[in-house]
């Protein structure tokens, strides 16, 4: 998750927020609103346009009060702590009127020994100091983490110096942080899975269940275009699916996509997914995707390697291989894009399980690999096929195992200048191109050299963004732009493609 | 081995152009300093007595300005030990970076206050705006690691910084503990690395001491923001 959660008492002032969810401690800030005001009722809040008087149904024998509407100028002022419905946060935050935390900070705070330790405990059940405490104090080696509001930092910090108890302010001004986040938040705080593919967030990570949901719901939504496959199990038994596009017709020549075959390059699962809702929205949109489609049939694998993909989440972020134990080691797991047998059990992978380049025990062991082999192979009739990987910003063609040149090297280099010549267009972004042993390393066993050497003319693997200085971790706001360029050469491939297929 | 004129695309010339990189970081680099390469675009080698040396033309592009500009390179591979790098950017001049870095200084330099924080970035690529020059300054540390570690088959970048914490300022300088992720490409490997820091102002980063971690093959505590 990546919003930093508002504290979430569940109470205020001793009084309970049931339906009425999210704490506010009293402050708001700056912006006047000329079109609402806020009013509140001990501890409720809800908002109405200025010329609305606030006399709402349910408030008991106190009457409501109106904050703002008779404000002349933006600053502070502080009401009462209230609970805050959650349907009407958006609502307050956007009017800009009711905020709550303004110039509130985080502390972190470091006890040195017990004592001290003891003093943060009774410091934070003062009642009346109002803070909120973030990471509770457990013991020495772990910080306490405590939002003070703005009115009585100066008493907190006073008391933290007296006693000698050694803080930083980890967050200057909570507020700022809030605005910052605003939009992060409002989404996490509609806490309804999508209900669509529409309502899918495309510039946010998901979990896998999350875009297995989604593969459904785009099936479900788009019943003559796409259907899921199902063309194997990984080792952990998850399925592995793939969403394929097509008009109809049967025996049409096709095109692979896959992503996710790492687990950790997330911004290919990521791209997966939009890439997905691009066909469905470009069909008989778009001439050049419609005329794809009418000729030939799009597979799209999202989660190559849903086994490591979970891992990645629940244990190990910078995890990539499979997760299928190695019998006689404490290692698990083999790269699944050094177990194809192309150029198997050569240099440019490793035979030790350990590594993070392990081939694995023979080629194909990975069910992971196996199916999708199985599949191409009964197939028969793919044209293209692309691998996606991250990062480094390249587009490679075949082969990683051997220096030899493909016998079509000219034909794919000229379509890999075109295609990253398209992806620049948009953004700028500039990619590498070449053969995998020239461009990258030499690296035995991967997927395009086996798919090439089946005749598939078109193997491409790409890296998506960035060069390094993110790397894996690359930040959930460039996954639309990353989609978005990459989309723009897997359209001059697969349109090459399609021109020189009958 | 190629031995003249090099594709500037492709990893022989990137490989040694990355070394770059790491010899300027450490040279150069800040908490508000922080280079990458950009574009090679004229790279040659041969080999000499002393192992292999590579002539490079390269872009190199400084993160936190967004100012790119060229650097000549020569930079020898000996047999053994660490890459020996002389470069010229006469672009990067310390001079728009003072500021904001004194400002820095003074706000950490008394030791009430120690910092502390990990998982930067976090899995999903954010980061605290305060924590951010403390991620650059462990690019830059990592980058006396990287450095020494490189050879004509390693390409290493800073994965993340897993955690640091601020030590007591000594000898005004800025103290810190550094446990650092590196990926290296070639082997994709991920890197464990613990490293004592200091930086200031006037000395720029000084790497104390470095610790290889061995490698874990185990799990990583669970995200502490869910």
């Amino acid at each position: 998750m990546y919003v930093r959660k508002h504290p979430q008492k569940k109470h205020c002032n001793g009084q309970k927020c049931a339906t009425w969810y999210f704490p506010v401690s009293s402050c708001w800030c700056g912006k006047q609103s000329s079109r609402h005001h806020a009013c509140i009722l001990l501890g409720k809040v809800a908002v109405r346009s200025r010329d609305q008087a606030c006399d709402i149904k349910g408030g008991g024998e106190t009457t409501w009060d109106s904050i703002g509407k008779n404000e002349g100028a933006a600053g502070f002022h502080c009401a009462v702590c209230g609970c805050v419905r959650e349907g009407d946060l958006p609502g307050l935050l956007k009017i800009g009127l009711f905020s709550g935390f303004c110039r509130d900070q985080v502390l972190r705070i470091t006890a040195k020994d017990e004592g001290q330790l003891a003093l943060l405990k009774e410091l934070a059940g003062m009642e009346h100091l109002e803070l909120d405490v973030w990471r509770e104090p457990t013991d020495l080696s772990t910080p306490v983490d405590i939002r003070v509001p703005n009115i009585h930092l100066q008493t907190v910090k006073a008391f933290l110096e007296a006693e000698d108890i050694q803080y930083y302010i980890m967050i200057e001004d909570l507020q700022v942080m809030l605005d910052e986040e605003q939009e992060q938040m409002l989404k996490a705080a509609r806490t309804a899975a999508p209900r669509t593919t529409d309502d899918f967030d495309y510039s946010n990570y998901h979990t896998i269940d999350q875009i297995y949901a989604f593969q459904d719901m785009l099936v479900a939504e788009n019943p003559s275009l796409v259907s899921k496959v199902v063309i194997g199990q990984s080792y952990e038994r998850r399925p592995l699916t793939v969403l394929k596009f097509s008009t109809g017709g049967t025996n049409k020549p096709g095109i692979w996509i896959d992503t996710g075959i790492h687990s950790r390059e997330w911004v290919t699962q990521a791209s997966g997914t939009w890439f997905a809702k691009k066909i469905v929205t470009d069909y008989g949109r778009d001439t050049a995707l419609t005329s794809i489609l009418n000729k030939m049939d799009i597979f799209l694998e999202v989660m190559t390697n849903p086994d490591g993909f979970a891992y990645t989440q629940t244990s190990n972020r910078m995890w990539r291989k499979t997760r299928k134990p190695n019998p006689g080691s404490s290692c698990v797991g083999t790269d699944p894009n050094r177990n194809w047998d192309a150029g198997f059990g050569g240099p440019g992978a490793s035979s030790s399980p350990c590594s993070e380049t392990y081939r694995g025990p023979s080629a194909h062991s990975e069910s992971e690999v196996k199916s999708i082999v199985d599949f191409v192979t009964s197939h028969g009739k793919l044209k293209s096929f692309v691998s996606i990987h991250s990062y480094s910003q390249m587009l490679l063609y075949p082969y990683g195992y051997t220096k030899t040149p493909c016998k079509d090297q000219n034909e794919l280099h000229n379509l890999a200048k075109k295609a990253i010549t398209d992806l620049a267009s948009l953004y700028g972004t500039s990619y590498r191109y070449g053969s995998i042993i020239n461009t990258i390393y030499q690296a035995s066993g991967g997927t395009i050299d086996w798919t090439y050497n089946q005749g598939i003319k078109y193997s491409y693997t790409f890296e998506l963004r960035d060069t390094g200085r993110y790397g894996f971790i690359l930040p959930a706001n460039q996954i639309i732009p990353t989609a978005r360029e990459t989309w723009l050469a897997l359209m001059a491939i697969m349109k090459h493609t399609s021109d020189n297929t009958m | 081995m190629e031995t003249g004129e090099l594709n500037p695309n492709y990893y022989p010339a990137r490989r040694a152009a990355a070394v770059v990189q790491h010899y300027l970081n450490t040279r150069y680099g800040s908490p508000y300093r922080w280079m990458f390469l950009g574009n090679v675009h004229n790279a040659s080698s041969e080999d000499v007595t002393e192992g292999r040396k590579y002539q490079l033309e390269l872009t190199i592009q400084e993160m936190i300005s967004n100012v790119s500009g060229p650097c000549s390179a020569e930079l020898l591979f000996p047999g053994a030990g660490t890459p020996q790098v002389q470069a010229s950017c006469d672009w990067l001049l310390p001079n728009n970076t003072r500021a904001q870095e004194e400002a820095f200084y003074q706000q950490h330099r008394d030791s009430h206050n120690l910092v502390s924080g990990d998982r930067i970035p976090d899995s999903y690529g954010h980061m605290e705006p305060t924590m951010k020059p403390f991620w650059h300054l462990g690019g830059v540390a990592s980058s006396f690691i990287m450095l020494e570690q490189s050879n004509q088959s390693t390409l290493y970048n800073m994965a993340q910084v897993a955690n640091f914490t601020q030590l007591e300022t000594e000898k005004d300088q800025l103290r810190f503990q550094y446990h650092v992720l590196l990926h290296e490409m070639v082997s994709q490997e991920i890197i464990h690395w613990k490293m004592l820091i200091t930086w200031s102002p006037a000395e720029g980063v000084k790497v104390l001491q470095t610790d290889l971690q061995p490698k874990c093959n185990c799990e990583d505590p669970p995200d502490s923001i869910n």
